[in-house]
């Protein structure tokens, strides 16, 4: 059994998260819909055996032929090992015992004795080189096969499953959950030759003496009883032990990830109670664990031991019969003194299909997960130039909670649209609509009068880019953070960057364009991710760009001149831009209003100033507040004058 | 371990010897030894019983089933029964051990566990910064996992593994001593290669982890990232590079086992040799009369109770090096010191009543960096409300970071009302000094429950109440169940304004005597900000408020400017004043005017 080294261990289920995240929703809700705990254990209880047999055969008929290989050397050795025992008791018999009663033997039968010996122990070699490759070789081929498929998944499923589903748990399902089960692979085929060994062993015994036969058909049938109840006490200990972990490593990863917040209010002593308490819970379920197998592993010891012992006394009554030889006995004997060790693969892999079979139930939970988000099948519009985005009663949930309603709205090519609304009135919902991450309950967003579903896969994000609130950086180059998937030379990503007024940092990085950013690389601040994040955008030379609060973490004076190179560069683009400065909202056409997810007003700036009350608070909320300080200020000058 | 970007990072302590680490882990668990003597005690026994039947079969054969009058019956049952009540006995001290072994392995790893979580809070920020999160979690879940494992399953299959060597060499001796000779030559060149193969499984086994890094990195990014992947329509490119990294993963992987098999088949052919030995020699040594047929059969069971355990032992010690290397992994967390401690005990805590700042001849840089921050003096009088503004890059966060003791200036220091900042105990500077920071992380709870994180004792009517005095009531309102709603993973629920809004309700109610706000209002609308800048100013009345941002609004409303630049104060005084000089507030001002304003 080979235990892979792993910086994240197959038990280690919730894992790392990216630095900073995209997933950046608005208002909702979010249902988080994690396999019932209650059904799985359920599962796992009732029949666990069956089940986790089923996800076995699934394995054989994934990779029928290494299995047969390995199947194949796990019963060469387990043949050999029979025959072992039995080559012992016949060089005993032949040779040894005829040399000490005679008093002399020739060099030839030693030489042969010998010669048998080590062949025996090189075949098992052989044996064992097929059992222990194959059955690594075929573990390492599920887990890579069942890690693309999950991976896979996770590429096609929609963005609203991603936001139902919490980051750990996929990050495990394609990790941990993928390894726990293909775990019991490795002992399988030493199982599957430890059986037919038995049964070898089982033809040996009748062959030589059925008497003595009886002995190991008590003994093996006991042996897998013993297995069998083993699994079956395991399963619900197992399973806890396993839902246990992943809460540990759950809170460690949310404490961790907070550990600032943790630090500025002193929390530490709360946290690790939090924690200390998890973590006590999760020893007494493994110490539960430990005590079942505990006991399993010195009864599995005791048993062919046992049957040895038997194997003596029987044989001395069938010896006394005249039924069988001393050679007989002692091999029996020897027989099952060997057969103990490989007895307990079938132990192993028994005892791991409790959590194989959960972590099969977590994978398929990921491979059959449905809601898809289907792609149609017309292509990209031919026309180059700026494109036209139409929004037509749209109506957005998450979870229950309504986000937006009847929003209409259109923008038309070359056109720039500022939308503009209070905190959480749904503006990024309404962005990730266009960029369609996500698609409407209802009603339709249209690019050039063409429903945005109809696109096929590829199409629409070759039109348009998003540059959200939030920005993710990729583990990867500042050039391939900035290209991203598209051939551009790089005096276009330099031109890209200079837009985003992003050229100067990156000169400065140690290797400019070639310097790793991201998790393991330079670590930028959160205005200089948004630059990156903005070229991204711009080095697409995108007909329709999508800009959430996008320069939210840059100061002023850097903003306005990325304003202004828009401002010149953008003709070419229709552009809708989440804003609440008024600087941004100047470079606009027009202005959408946006108020607890409807559209309020629409229009000019200055048209929306005299029209909505709402808007002109909003915008016009530091005005308002400077002239109320200056109010209060000139009253305490008064009021200090007067007194 | 004094540089933070090597915390924890497992290469630093690479020389550090196994046994050292065995050794310092378990001076660090102490836990570990309780009621080990008793522990070894029944390992003894349970490894005793492990000869019973090698002994019973050679007595059975040579004076039971051979005696001179054929098989002796009596004899045997003798022979049997006692050898079945001691492997009943064996058995039950196994059970009794491994019962032991459990219970005490898992409540010390329990406590080690708690003690590393604790140990990575008292971290510094820059310390925690410089390591991949995941890599911290694995220190307190699967390298404590990988010790357990090891104490439980290889360490003492290791000790009962030799002791049964031991007993096995002992009795052999007892047979014959020249075929005892005859299997340790054998297996001499075993160790060779066992060392041989051990050096090369460990360099294989670094292969493993660096592209399980890589697969796990490839992984989280597919996931994270996924509204990236999909806005940009990257699909292709995020599964290639999730298909080299699963397959660079599983070759590397195969490359491992092949050596750890390679070794086992060493000992394999090993057996074998001692085995054809033992024959030849064994019935040359009968003929000289120095052997009984009996002996030489037992002789023959004890090899292969000897070759097991022998095989045993190297696969232990391969796994060993994975947890060894964990166990590394989690002594490197806990001997990392904390380079900003609490004082603890020997601290002192801040005088009561509200706080003024001082900063004296502040030097700062971040390790390996420039100076971020550069002979800043300055003081700020108690009750007063300052907003530190300035370009991207000039230095303004560190402030607040330097403030709250996130991290301790290079040179200088940093007072509260006269107490040097490094003498002030942590319990007392938490509950008075509280930052909000810009990223407005929430925890996977209610809205309530989060606030709550700043007083513990609220309940829900306090709450709402502390939304209402900040202004929020109506946000609250519209939540889908009010302060009830919960807010998902790290409140990814709420958008980012939202989250903003909470865990400034978050600081409020914790009623700090210092507040720093870091950026905490980036990314909410203006009217709500001017709104809960309005209803912080009235509230925070009394205390001293220092606030960093570039939305000038907030300069605006403060009694007093603070204008950093290259790391330096170049400016300092009433918003009102500083706008009429010529210098870089002037400008800064003015762009801001310019950006939001109507003309």
């Amino acid at each position: 059994m080979l235990v892979a080294v792993t910086e994240c261990d197959r038990s280690c289920r919730t894992w790392m998260r990216g630095c900073d995240d995209g997933s950046s929703g608005e208002r909702g809700v979010r249902v988080v819909v994690v396999d019932s705990r209650d059904d799985v254990e359920h599962k796992a209880r009732t029949d666990v055996l069956r089940r986790g047999l089923g996800v076995l055969w699934v394995a054989v008929r994934h990779e029928p032929r290494i299995f047969a290989v390995s199947v194949l050397g796990s019963a060469l050795f387990g043949g050999l090992t029979v025959a072992g025992a039995y080559v012992i008791g016949a060089v005993t018999g032949r040779v040894v015992v005829p040399a000490l009663d005679s008093g002399q033997t020739t060099a030839g039968a030693l030489a042969a004795a010998a010669a048998v010996l080590l062949g025996v122990a090189l075949l098992r070699v052989l044996g064992i080189l097929g059992r222990r490759l194959g059955a690594g070789g075929m573990q390492f081929r599920l887990q890579a096969r069942y890690r693309r498929e999950v991976t896979r998944r996770y590429l096609d499923l929609p963005l609203s499953w991603h936001h139902r589903h919490p980051t750990g748990s996929l990050l495990s399902n394609a990790n941990a959950d993928v390894e726990a089960t293909w775990f019991p692979i490795a002992p399988f085929p030493f199982a599957v030759g430890t059986v037919v060994m038995l049964i070898v062993a089982t033809g040996a015994l009748v062959a030589t003496d059925w008497v003595l036969a009886l002995v190991g058909l008590a003994v093996f049938p006991a042996v897998f009883a013993v297995n069998v109840a083993y699994s079956r006490r395991m399963s619900p200990r197992m399973t806890r032990a396993q839902q246990l972990r992943a809460e540990v490593s759950t809170l460690a990863h949310e404490s961790f990830d907070g550990a600032l917040v943790v630090k500025t209010l002193g929390r530490e002593a709360h946290e690790t109670a939090r924690f200390g308490a998890k973590a006590v819970e999760l020893r007494d379920a493994l110490v539960a664990v430990g005590r079942v197998r505990g006991l399993f592993d010195p009864a599995m010891d005791a048993l062919p031991q046992l049957g040895t012992l038997a194997v003596l006394v029987v044989g001395a009554f069938r010896l006394r019969a005249g039924a069988v030889e001393v050679a007989d006995v002692v091999s029996v004997a020897f027989l099952f003194t060997v057969l103990a060790f490989p007895i307990r693969a079938i132990g192993w892999v028994l005892g791991e299909l409790p959590r194989s079979v959960v972590g099969w139930d977590r994978v398929q939970g990921v491979l059959t997960a449905t809601g898809s988000m289907p792609y149609g099948d017309a292509p990209a519009p031919e026309r180059t130039g700026p494109a036209a985005l139409e929004l037509a009663n749209v109506a957005f949930t998450y979870g229950e909670t309504p986000v937006l309603r009847d929003v209409t709205f259109d923008v038309a090519a070359g056109r720039t649209v500022a939308l503009v609304g209070p905190t959480g009135a749904g503006k990024s919902t309404v962005t990730t609509l266009v960029a369609r991450l996500v698609d409407p309950a209802y009603g339709e967003v249209r690019l050039d009068g063409r429903d945005v579903r109809e696109l096929r896969r590829g199409a629409l994000a070759d039109g348009v880019a998003l540059v959200p609130q939030t920005t993710f950086v990729f583990d990867d180059t500042v050039r391939g953070n900035v290209a991203l998937g598209v051939d551009v030379p790089d005096d276009r990503v330099w031109e890209a960057l200079g837009l985003a007024q992003a050229d100067r940092f990156v000169r400065a990085l140690p290797e400019g364009l070639d310097t790793m950013v991201g998790e393991r690389g330079a670590s930028l601040s959160g205005g200089q991710r948004q630059r990156l994040a903005l070229a991204r955008a711009l080095v697409r030379r995108p007909r329709l760009l999508v800009l959430d609060d996008a320069t939210s973490a840059v100061d002023p004076a850097v903003e306005q001149a990325i304003l202004a190179g828009l401002r010149a560069s953008a003709q070419g683009t229709t552009v809708l831009v989440v804003a609440y400065r008024r600087a941004t909202i100047a470079l606009a056409d027009e202005v959408v209003f946006l108020d607890r997810g409807r559209v309020v007003g629409r229009g000019t700036h200055a048209e929306l100033l005299s029209r909505v009350p709402g808007y002109t608070r909003l915008v016009t909320a530091y005005e308002e507040a400077e002239r109320d300080r200056e109010r209060d200020r000139a009253a305490e000058l008064a009021d200090e004058a007067l007194a | 371990m004094s540089a933070p970007t090597t915390a924890g990072d497992p290469t630093a302590n690479e020389p550090e010897t196994t046994w050292r680490t065995f050794v310092r882990g378990i001076q660090l668990t102490p836990e570990l030894r309780a009621g080990l003597g008793g522990t070894l005690l029944l390992a003894l026994l349970a490894t005793a019983g492990r000869v019973v039947v090698p002994i019973a079969v050679q007595q059975t054969v040579d004076h039971g089933l051979r005696g001179a009058h054929g098989p002796d019956l009596g004899l045997i049952a003798t022979f049997v029964s006692i050898a079945a009540a001691i492997l009943v006995g064996t058995a039950v001290s196994a059970f009794a051990m491994n019962v032991r072994l459990f219970r005490t392995s898992e409540t010390a790893l329990a406590t080690l566990r708690t003690k590393a979580f604790r140990h990575v809070h008292d971290l510094s920020m820059l310390h925690q910064q410089s390591e991949r999160r995941g890599s911290l979690v694995s220190r307190v879940t699967s390298d404590v996992d990988q010790i357990s494992q090891f104490v439980q399953w290889g360490g003492v299959l290791l000790l009962v593994s030799l002791g049964q060597v031991l007993l096995a060499t002992v009795i052999m001796l007892v047979y014959s001593w020249q075929l005892t000779l005859l299997v340790y030559v054998c297996f001499l060149p075993l160790v060779f290669a066992v060392r041989y193969f051990q050096r090369r499984l460990a360099v294989a086994y670094g292969t493993v982890r660096e592209r399980v890094g890589d697969l796990l990195g490839a992984i989280a990014e597919s996931v994270v990232g996924a509204p990236v992947i999909r806005a940009y329509g990257v699909t292709d490119r995020t599964a290639r590079r999730l298909d080299s990294s699963i397959e660079r993963y599983r070759t590397a992987q195969f490359a491992a086992l092949r050596f750890s098999v390679l070794t086992f088949s060493v000992g394999e052919i090993v057996a074998g040799l001692a085995n054809a030995g033992v024959v030849v020699v064994g019935v040359l040594l009968g003929l000289d009369g120095q052997l009984t047929v009996g002996e030489l059969t037992g002789f023959l069971l004890l090899v292969a109770l000897f070759v097991q355990p022998v095989q045993i032992s190297t696969e232990v010690l391969n796994e060993a090096q994975n947890a060894i290397a964990g166990w590394r992994r989690v002594l490197g967390v806990l001997d990392t010191r904390p380079d900003v401690p609490d004082p603890g005990e020997r601290g002192r805590d801040l005088p009561a009543g509200p706080l003024s700042v001082r900063f004296e001849h502040v030097h700062f840089a971040y390790p390996g960096g420039p100076e971020v921050l550069a002979d800043v003096d300055l003081d700020i009088p108690a009750q007063t409300r300052v907003a530190v503004v300035g370009e991207t890059g000039s230095g303004k966060t560190t402030f607040a970071k330097l403030l709250t003791r996130l991290m301790d200036p290079a040179r200088g220091e940093v007072l509260l009302s006269g107490v040097p900042l490094r003498d002030v105990r942590f319990s007392s500077l938490r509950r008075r000094v509280v930052m909000v920071p810009q990223d407005g992380f929430l925890f996977d709870a209610t809205v309530a429950d989060n606030v709550r994180y700043g007083r513990a004792d609220l309940s829900d009517e306090d709450i709402e109440l502390a939304f209402t005095e900040l202004g929020l009531a109506d946000w609250l309102d519209g939540l889908p169940h009010g302060a009830a709603t919960p807010v998902g993973e790290r409140g990814e629920s709420l958008s980012v304004g939202e989250r903003q809004l909470v865990a400034i309700a978050r600081a409020y109610v914790a009623d700090p005597d210092l507040l720093v706000l870091d950026e905490a209002t980036s990314a909410v609308d203006p009217a709500t900000e001017v709104r809960l800048q309005r209803a912080l100013d009235s509230l925070t009345r009394g205390r001293t408020t220092l606030a960093i941002a570039h939305r000038l609004s907030t300069a605006e409303a403060a009694d007093e400017v603070i204008v950093v630049d290259a790391g330096r104060v170049v400016q300092r005084g009433p918003h009102a004043e500083l706008r009429r000089q010529d210098g870089p507030y002037a400008r800064l001002h003015a762009s801001w005017v310019n950006q939001t304003r109507s003309d």
